[in-house]
């Protein structure tokens, strides 16, 4: 076999990526994944899939309350959960077989088996029927994602203690559900089953919801999803978790208080780890940090040369888009060129309802690093095209710099947050400041003049509120 | 691997600096040792040199502001030479290597032109030149903290302008640099605190200035007859400095009202003996201060001024080293200057001008000698010294050069 110019380890967002640029760039790549699909964790387990049961789950809350506001009565609604599913997997196949066309399209071939860097330049693929094969590579990227991290008191048994790979394909709604950990992947898989019937309580380690997000838009949410019906624990510590007959019993201390929570199911969702097992990465050398992430220099360089690594393997937020962007600049580096990732402006998006979106400095990161900045907000209960739709919740919030006016971040809180907020991301790519944001023609009516009002709001003259 | 460059600490006071010029360019190869940029501060400029050998990238433009710890630049070792492109995506380069050169000029104007909306209002309102003004927006663009950067530092400049009575320069064509005719750039940081400095000091002193001369021969013999013993035992020279430090020392015990400063109604005078020692580098004048000369003998006065030249042309100079000295020296004979009127280095309300010695026929009891012959300036702040105590000081000064016997002499 011809050895390659670069094998990638893993076919998540990152690695499928970084192969479809290598390809591009005219670089013999392969990729190595351990699983029978492409497209890792976000694809088959992850980021799609949740969302095909939060559009899911959204469309019928939709129809059970809100379309009889628009006069649009609908008798007996209720939830068909086999097929609903089964549109779920049907989405993830259409996007791990588009992934394959994609490898096809671009000249990357695929090894379907468990990637072990040998030495240097040497990666073996043994495959799950046994078979084994040694290929020959200039350069390696580790690509190898990450897993969800269990508590040592109460490890994942598929059943009753689950992770969010179980949580997305629960036959029938728990009729409780206790999730731990209020981040991302709590807060979405539990509205999921909300919606569809739990009783869902969250314990949360922390005084607040959805850490790393801006606090204000974040109670904001939390009350939201408390009148949704879900119920909040915060600084509560969980210590203890039994099984009983299937049955789950939590013990959690909140203060001085001792807690007692009764589930049919336990969806621990506290954070992922890097997961590098069996890669063999340490074995020949490669250094890893404290958390078992695989350490890099801003090239994406490991410590032995000729290998790298990109995505939730290696420090930063666990998010698929990070992932990407790293994985396009990583090959575009092995292949010479001046790759880069602007750290600074890494949107992160809660899929609940409403969505929440922030993308730069929160008020409280921008107070803590002493910055002397404006705030701009605006509710969408004042913009037109959330009235017209009967969906107002939320607003848009701006952090910018007091002197230059230049965005340090922003914002969102709606339905359609996730989409909203790409618009500032841009804006702030290019250093742009509220004002840039603010003079730029909207179109009306529409939920993002809502984002160019708060843009207004920083300079104290937005339109259609009160400028405080 | 690449290491980073990162700006390196000159002062603990100084937080931040301008690179002022890269002398080499992204994708430029750098040995160990080459300098890569000059930074500079509003107190000293350095030349920031690369670590190790390897192929350059930069990170920010010339002329951006950056704070200590930034990292400017990195180095990557594992590449021997600039990166090749990629064969599959060479072909749409050389195609258009042809047209490559010209082009550069005209995209970039097209680039200046393509101004964001909030820009675009300052441009107008503020009548700003976009060219004149270096972008740090993605590309190099203009952000809107730039053009009020502009505007602002343009203010300043034309209420200054104003007050002189200077007009403003208003053709733009004029603000440029027009062929070989004549050179216009930006003054660096230093150059415009030092401009600063001067002009504050004429704007509120009452500067004056008194001469005289003296006769060399004297130290000139004793340097002479002591020079070997002296380099011997303090391992460097002895020179002119020290002597008129400690000259200016009892000249300024004899009249304490030179070694003080007026702050706002008071007068205050110092019991201490702070020398600043001016020291003329590539990038402008430094005035490092000697502390408590008074208290050093020669060798550790001449030790302190040997450091300091040596810091200064390393640009290694921290900002305190050149704060709060009492009175100042300033040797303009080191460039052949016969005579001069220094200006005063506020607070301060004097400064000694030493001078080139020169060989001239003196009337030295009644018959003409030719003697070596430095002429010696006094500019003091008459708000706080009067004549007679500057002429004074200037007359010890004279006598204790001519008669060495009168200082303390240690070595």
């Amino acid at each position: 076999m011809d050895k390659f110019d670069v094998v990638i380890i893993g076919s998540g967002p990152g690695g499928y990526i970084a192969a479809i640029r290598a390809g591009q760039l005219g670089l013999k790549t392969t990729i190595v994944e351990k699983d029978k699909e492409l497209g890792g964790t976000c694809l088959n387990i992850g980021c799609i899939p949740s969302k095909a049961l939060l559009t899911s789950s959204d469309h019928f809350m939709f129809a059970k309350k809100e379309a009889q506001k628009h006069g649009i009565m609908i008798d007996n609604v209720h939830v068909d959960l086999t097929k609903m599913l089964q549109r779920k997997d049907k989405v993830v196949k259409t996007l791990t077989g588009g992934v394959r066309a994609l490898m096809k399209t671009n000249k990357v071939t695929t090894f379907e088996g468990l990637g072990t860097i040998t030495a240097p330049g040497k990666v073996s693929v043994q495959s799950s029927n046994g078979g084994k094969q040694e290929i020959e590579t200039k350069n390696i990227v580790i690509a190898t994602g990450s897993v969800p991290m269990e508590l040592p008191f109460a490890k994942f048994d598929g059943k009753t203690i689950v992770s969010s790979t179980e949580a997305l394909c629960f036959t029938e709604p728990p009729p409780k559900l206790l999730v731990i950990g209020a981040g991302a992947i709590g807060l979405e898989l539990g509205s999921v089953w909300s919606r569809l019937g739990s009783e869902v309580t969250f314990l949360e380690f922390l005084p607040r919801i959805a850490v790393g997000f801006d606090l204000e838009l974040s109670n904001q949410l939390q009350r939201a999803l408390t009148a949704q019906g879900m119920t909040f624990h915060l600084e509560a510590k969980v210590t203890a978790i039994k099984i009983d007959n299937g049955r789950a019993t939590a013990t959690a201390t909140k203060g001085n208080e001792e807690l007692k929570f009764d589930a049919d199911k336990v969806l621990v969702s506290v954070g992922r780890r890097a997961f590098s097992d069996g890669l063999g990465a340490e074995k020949i050398g490669v250094a890893l940090d404290e958390r078992k992430r695989v350490k890099i220099d801003n090239h994406f360089r490991t410590n032995v040369e000729g290998i790298y690594a990109i995505g939730d393997v290696v420090a930063g937020p666990m998010l698929a888009h990070k992932a990407e962007d790293e994985g396009i600049a990583c090959v575009e580096i092995i292949a010479g060129k001046s790759g880069h990732v602007n750290y600074d402006v890494i949107p992160g998006i809660i899929y609940t309802n409403p969505e929440l979106a922030g993308v730069g400095l929160t008020e409280e990161q921008a107070k803590e690093k002493g910055i002397d900045f404006r705030i701009g907000k605006f509710p969408f209960r004042a913009n037109g095209r959330a009235i017209a739709n009967e969906d107002v919740e939320g607003m848009v919030k701006f952090v910018a710099d007091a002197k230059t006016d230049r965005i340090l971040g922003a914002h969102i809180l709606q339905h359609a947050a996730s989409e909203l907020i790409a618009e500032a991301a841009s804006v702030m790519e290019f250093g742009g400041s509220s004002e840039d944001l603010g003079r730029t023609c909207h179109s009306h009516p529409t939920l993002s003049e809502a984002v160019k009002e708060a843009a207004l709001a920083v300079e104290k003259r937005a339109l259609h509120i009160v400028n405080r | 691997m690449s290491i980073e460059v990162k700006i390196p600490a000159v002062g603990e006071s100084i937080s931040s600096g301008v690179v002022s010029v890269w002398h080499k360019k992204s994708g430029d190869h750098v040995d160990a040792g080459d300098a890569l940029f000059t930074l500079e501060t509003d107190k000293v400029s350095t030349e920031i040199v690369a670590e190790k050998a390897g192929v350059l990238e930069t990170l920010v433009p010339e002329g951006q502001e950056v704070k200590i710890g930034e990292v400017v630049a990195t180095i990557d070792d594992s590449k021997a030479a600039p990166a090749k492109p990629a064969p599959a995506e060479k072909k749409t380069a050389s195609a258009s290597d042809e047209t490559k050169k010209p082009a550069a000029p005209r995209e970039r104007a097209a680039g200046a032109q393509a101004l964001s909306p909030a820009v675009r209002r300052i441009v107008d309102e503020e009548h700003i030149d976009t060219a004149s003004v270096g972008g740090m927006g993605k590309g190099g663009r203009l952000t809107k903290g730039d053009v009020l950067a502009a505007a602002e530092n343009r203010g300043a400049k034309q209420t200054g302008d104003g007050e002189s009575g200077a007009p403003p320069v208003k053709d733009q064509k004029d603000r440029q640099s027009a062929g070989d005719r004549f050179t216009r750039k930006r003054m660096s940081p230093l150059r415009r605190k030092i401009a600063a400095q001067l002009v504050m000091a004429q704007h509120t002193a009452a500067i004056l200035t008194t001469f005289n001369e003296c006769d060399m021969r004297a130290v000139q013999e004793l340097r002479a007859k002591s020079q070997e013993a002296f380099t011997k035992k303090n391992g460097l020279k002895l020179g002119f400095m020290s002597f008129f430090i400690k000259a200016a020392i009892e000249g300024l015990r004899a009249v304490p009202t030179l070694n003080s400063r007026i702050e706002d109604e008071d007068f205050i005078e110092n019991h201490f003996y702070d020398i600043g020692v001016a020291v003329g580098t590539e990038r402008g004048l430094v005035v490092p201060v000697v502390r408590d000369a008074d208290k050093k003998s020669f060798a550790g006065l001449e030790r302190d001024i040997a450091d300091y030249a040596a810091k200064a042309r390393e640009g290694k100079l921290k900002i305190e080293d050149l704060q709060g000295g009492t009175f100042t020296i300033s040797n303009g004979g080191v460039y052949g200057s016969l005579l001069s009127t220094p200006i005063l280095n506020p607070p301060q309300s004097g400064i000694l001008g030493m001078h080139k010695i020169m060989d001239r026929p003196m009337a030295v009891g009644g018959k003409i000698d030719i003697r070596p012959m430095m002429y010696l300036a006094l500019s003091y702040d008459h708000r706080a010294v009067d004549g007679k105590e500057a002429v004074t000081f200037l007359i010890k000064v004279k006598e204790c050069i001519e008669d060495p016997s009168k200082l303390p002499l240690d070595f």
